[in-house]
């Protein structure tokens, strides 16, 4: 007798999405990381005030890119690996809704200490 | 041999649990640890980040005091764990966008570049060591 398949899949094509989504924004990532070596590198900042004009242009725009396309990749990345290893779906969820109502907290802390920092 | 799935289920055999990382492959250590990397940057590393930012960026004295945390020794080993975390998990991210092209997916590519992620993720660890140190 064949197991019953058990999975619950909502929609033809559960799951594209997220993958997509992990992918974009790994190359932000992936392309944040080489800028900002470049410019840490080749800036080579000194004191305070040099450290802080790193972020003054659109290098502080590009790191709260980075940092908000960190947290949606590491929203999809842990909630993949919960749904991996912990079975028991009431502590899943619950464990999910941790991680994710710490991330919208990191998104706003993030948001807080960037926003306008560009301007 | 007609046993049904009841009966076999009631057949006791033996438990071999070999965990022993050593037995993987390359690909699946990189797996594993791309994982690993990851969740160790969602935590710890990511929170350190947004609060090295903010203490940082927040006042000079802020910044200085971060300076001198820094000199220790045990914080630059700690910090040297995440660089691996990170190098790695950048160096596997990226060879799984080749191999989501299907790029390097016949088994010596795939071995070969298995093996350049574990090395790169190792060799950047020990360069940004010896930058700091």
């Amino acid at each position: 007798m064949v197991k019953q398949y058990t999975k619950n899949p909502v929609g033809a094509h559960y799951g594209t999405r997220g993958f997509l989504i992990q992918r974009f924004t790994a190359v932000i990532m992936a392309v944040y990381t080489v800028v900002a070596l470049v410019v840490v590198i080749g800036h080579r900042p000194a004191g305070y005030a040099d450290y802080k004009a790193l972020f003054a242009g659109g290098f502080g725009l590009f790191t709260l890119l980075f940092l908000a396309a960190l947290l949606y990749h590491a929203w999809i990345g842990v909630r993949d690996v919960l749904m991996d290893y912990v079975k028991p779906l009431g502590v899943r969820i619950g464990l999910q809704a941790i991680v994710a109502t710490l991330l919208v907290f990191y998104l706003i802390w993030a948001a807080a200490l960037f926003w306008g920092r560009w301007a | 041999m007609s046993s049904t799935p009841a009966s076999r289920a009631a057949v006791r055999r033996p438990k071999y649990y070999d965990l022993s990382l050593a037995h993987l492959p390359p690909p699946g250590l990189v797996s594993i640890f791309h994982r690993v990397s990851g969740l160790l940057l969602f935590f710890p590393v990511l929170p350190l980040l947004l609060w090295f930012l903010q203490s940082t960026l927040a006042s000079e004295e802020g910044f200085h005091r971060f300076a001198g945390f820094y000199a220790h020794p045990i914080v630059k080993l700690v910090l040297l764990a995440f660089v691996w975390a990170y190098a790695h998990h950048f160096f596997a991210g990226i060879r799984y966008l080749f191999l989501d092209m299907h790029m390097g997916v016949a088994k010596q590519p795939a071995r070969t570049s298995a093996v350049a992620v574990l090395v790169l993720g190792v060799l950047t660890t020990i360069a940004v060591g010896v930058c700091i140190w």
